[in-house]
């Protein structure tokens, strides 16, 4: 009775409307003949709109002059200079901001983080206070409240206020006092990088040795010895003041030396990196929180001191759960720093946008920024990754 | 005997801290934390201080409250305000339905904004934009509300159609909105009851709403089309899905909003015309579906492979399991996810003011630029922004940890 049914249902033929492998091709074909369909509708418009406006779609504007201003370039830019060196000025104070913000935003995120985890039932409450207003407002409200309103505020030049550092803040931006290389501090410069990497190698290589032979190569006190004794060469080689405190002081109608930061950048970076420290802060707390409690115990009960229990045990652990959600927060930052656009600090964006106004290149100019955007993307999660597949479980 | 009485104090359960003890345990716990406490509260202190004495004193909300309408509705004729009306009332009638049928924090919503209009209803001040039918209208909310209520919890009307309900009210609203121009296929009376408002004029919380909404709503199905197509197995669809999906992850909002909004007009016939409020929706939806389409794979991935084969033991077809077996388990898994996904899309509808949309901070931006006396206040309007914004994500955010209590699934942060 079994057999018979089954050998019916082998004989009996599928209708090809039913026959799973016809029906891939054939959707197959289907979405492509749909897609591409489109897409080439899409260029053939594109070409027709082209040809009735006189669109030029090389990139060769590049190298024409800008003829814009930009304000406090990073590297140097006049409006003679052409569209290409404009643009990379838009580049290096993405990088800037984006740069800075990341670091900020981790140290004010880990900070708060570990307030929230506070047995002070206050400081665990303000923490608490911080990352809800910053989580649940959006950020472009935020950029406004810290440039139009905080910065908007400030008092003009003659009545800067002071704070210790010195820092002053007035209408015109922060200054900050900043050291600056004096004519000898290169030496101090190349001195401490060379120690730098030299304690690198001797502390990898010790590490290694030790778990070769199986005995303590005192790595962390040799490579340390021997990154001071570096410094202190390049102290004494570059004549004993290898910086110099460049102080900012009030001349004629303006402030002289020191790190100036335009309330642009100052209100952007403080508006970027405080919104991302709330969201890191919740990644933090939550990896934390993870790292199994048994675990703490386990460490504590073999002998660990608190230090070796916190470096040993609690960080390793949590850092695996942290890093991935940390990277899409550190590519947000990243992604958010086109907001300056709003308030007129020239980064790709902005750039780009002027030169679309100008040079009319809609496509080529976008075709720029996307392809910026998305290098910077990749390249972030690229090095994360890699980072973050060392410390994840190796799975024997 | 000794032995019996330490087991009895031993069962009684743990007595809750009294206040005295929970202030030792809280805040004078350790030395580095009484030296906190004792830091931080005269800073505190100073601080609220200052901020009520700044809030009820020396702040002037002249700019935030002489235009109640302007952030509410934007340009939108004054005149034709009623449709607004018709909408909101449409929107707190499913409201009380749902809150009759479902409860919860839904009871808290309905009753808080129903009171809320009441309240401004009989405010006892002087307005231009408070007279009598608005006073009427303002009150009628609650009543609308509570006859929501009823309908929801009286009558066997299906939950089906409830929830389509939510769905067809911002559609309907939509059309009510931009009205009817004169034209031959539509019946004279309708474009004369109804006639065409452009777009240029629609502004305030008004245009928020409906991007958040809009793009929420047309979002979410892309975004569940984009996660099959990357699983897909026809190695095109799911390269294209890919392409898509990571590029838009790649780049800004405000990359996307400029590409519809000056870019996108190129690539169609010429004599195409799209509204910019659709384009920024679009932008917008895009955007959204991409981040959608990441987090409904994550669901997918994580529905057990045992699932989709005992759905076919069954007999039920490819479809049938991806609907009845699959999405379900899926979207659960991830609800809180795709729920902060829309408190971002509600926070980032915000982008539209760069490309000169008025949507609440885009009028807020305006009211101070247009009169010198508004510049100096300009404080208090973006205070005023921030808490708007504030209540409306921390109500979204307070939704998605009830509806994660109530599945009893977790973000996994």
């Amino acid at each position: 009775m079994v057999e018979n049914q089954t050998e019916k249902s082998s004989q009996t033929i599928i209708p090809f409307y039913r026959d799973e492998r016809i029906l891939k091709i054939f959707a197959q074909v289907i979405s492509t003949v749909i897609i591409i369909g489109i897409l080439i509708w899409a260029v053939i418009n594109f070409f027709k709109a082209a040809d009735a406006r006189n669109m030029n779609l090389t990139f060769g504007f590049l190298k024409e002059a800008a003829g814009f201003p930009i304000s406090n370039p990073p590297i140097d830019y006049e409006p003679g200079m052409s569209y290409g060196r404009a643009f990379q000025v838009g580049l290096v104070n993405t990088l800037l901001i984006s740069g800075t913000g990341i670091v900020a935003a981790t140290i004010i995120g880990t900070l708060v983080a570990l307030a929230r985890l506070s047995s002070n039932w206050l400081l665990s409450r303000i923490a608490f206070v911080f990352i809800e207003f910053h989580r649940n407002i959006p950020l472009l409200v935020l950029l406004f409240i810290w440039y139009f309103v905080v910065f908007g505020f400030v008092p003009p030049v003659k009545e800067s206020l002071q704070w210790p550092g010195p820092i002053f803040i007035n209408k015109r931006g922060v200054y900050l006092t900043w050291p600056r290389l004096t004519e000898t501090g290169n030496i101090f410069v190349i001195l401490a990088v060379i120690g730098l990497l030299v304690s690198i190698a001797v502390f990898t290589i010790l590490r290694n040795r030790r778990k070769i032979i199986g005995k303590d190569t005192f790595y962390i006190p040799i490579s340390l010895g021997l990154l001071i004794v570096f410094f202190i060469g390049g102290w004494l080689f570059s004549g004993g003041t290898p910086f110099q405190m460049d102080i900012p002081s009030l001349e004629g109608f303006n402030f002289q030396g020191g790190l100036r930061l335009t309330p642009e950048f100052a209100g952007m970076f403080l508006s970027l990196s405080l919104y991302t420290a709330a969201f890191i802060a919740e990644v933090v707390r939550g990896g934390i929180q993870a790292v199994d409690k048994g675990q703490i115990e386990a460490a504590r009960a073999i002998g660990l001191s608190p230090l070796q229990v916190l470096s040993l045990v609690i960080i390793p652990q949590a850092l695996r759960i942290i890093i991935p959600p940390m990277i899409s927060q550190y590519l947000n930052l990243t992604k958010n720093s086109s907001l300056a656009l709003a308030i007129g600090f020239q980064e790709v964006f902005a750039v780009g946008k002027i030169t679309i106004n100008q040079a009319g290149r809609a496509i080529p100019v976008f075709a720029l920024i996307m392809v910026t955007y998305l290098s910077l993307s990749l390249l972030t999660s690229f090095i994360l990754n890699i980072y973050n597949r060392r410390i994840q479980f190796v799975l024997r | 005997m000794v032995n019996m009485t330490i087991e009895q104090d031993m069962i009684r359960p743990p007595q809750p801290p009294g206040p005295i003890k929970w202030i030792k345990e809280n805040l004078f716990s350790s030395i580095l934390n009484t030296v906190l406490t004792i830091l931080l509260i005269p800073v505190i202190s100073y601080l609220l201080y200052g901020v009520f004495r700044w809030m009820f004193f020396a702040a002037d909300w002249t700019a935030v409250t002489q235009f109640p309408l302007l952030y509410a509705v934007g340009q939108y004729p004054r005149d034709q305000l009623w449709r607004v009306g018709i909408i909101l009332s449409g929107l707190f009638l499913f409201l009380g339905m749902s809150w009759g049928r479902w409860r919860g924090l839904l009871k808290t919503i309905s009753i808080t904004a129903g009171l809320i209009q009441l309240i401004i209803a009989l405010l006892p001040v002087q307005h231009p934009a408070l007279d009598m039918s608005m006073r009427l209208f303002l009150g009628s909310g609650l009543l609308v509300i509570l006859l929501g209520y009823l309908i929801g919890s009286r009558t066997p009307i299906k939950n089906t159609y409830i929830i389509i309900g939510w769905f067809i009210v911002p559609i309907f609203g939509i059309v009510l909105l931009a009205g009817f121009e004169v034209s031959k296929y539509i019946p004279i009376w309708i474009s004369d009851l109804i006639p065409s408002v452009s777009t240029t004029l629609w502004g305030g919380l008004l245009i928020t709403f409906l991007l958040a909404a809009g793009g929420i709503l047309l979002s979410f199905p892309l975004g569940i089309a984009l996660a099959f197509g990357r699983r897909s197995s026809l190695p095109f669809v799911s390269a294209f899905s890919t392409v898509f999906i990571e590029t838009i992850r790649g780049v800004p909002l405000v990359t996307i909003l400029f590409m519809f909004s000056f870019v996108m007009a190129l690539f169609l016939p010429v004599e195409s015309r799209i509204d910019r409020l659709v384009r920024a929706l679009m932008a917008v939806t895009v955007f959204s579906a991409a981040y959608s389409a990441e987090n409904v794979r994550g669901g997918l991935q994580s529905v057990p492979l045992g699932q989709i084969e005992a759905a076919e033991a069954l007999g039920m077809g490819n479809l049938k399991t991806t609907i009845f077996i699959v999405l379900p388990q899926a979207l659960r898994a991830v609800l809180p996810a795709i729920v902060g996904q829309f408190i971002s899309l509600f926070k980032d509808t915000t982008l539209v003011v760069i490309i000169g949309i008025n949507d609440f901070l885009g009028i807020g931006r305006s009211i101070i630029n247009s009169d010198p006396e508004f510049v100096q206040m300009r404080t208090e309007v973006y205070i005023f922004m921030a808490i708007v914004y504030w209540i409306f994500s921390y109500l979204m955010s307070l939704a998605s940890r009830r509806i994660e209590e109530t599945l009893g699934v977790s973000s996994n942060l």
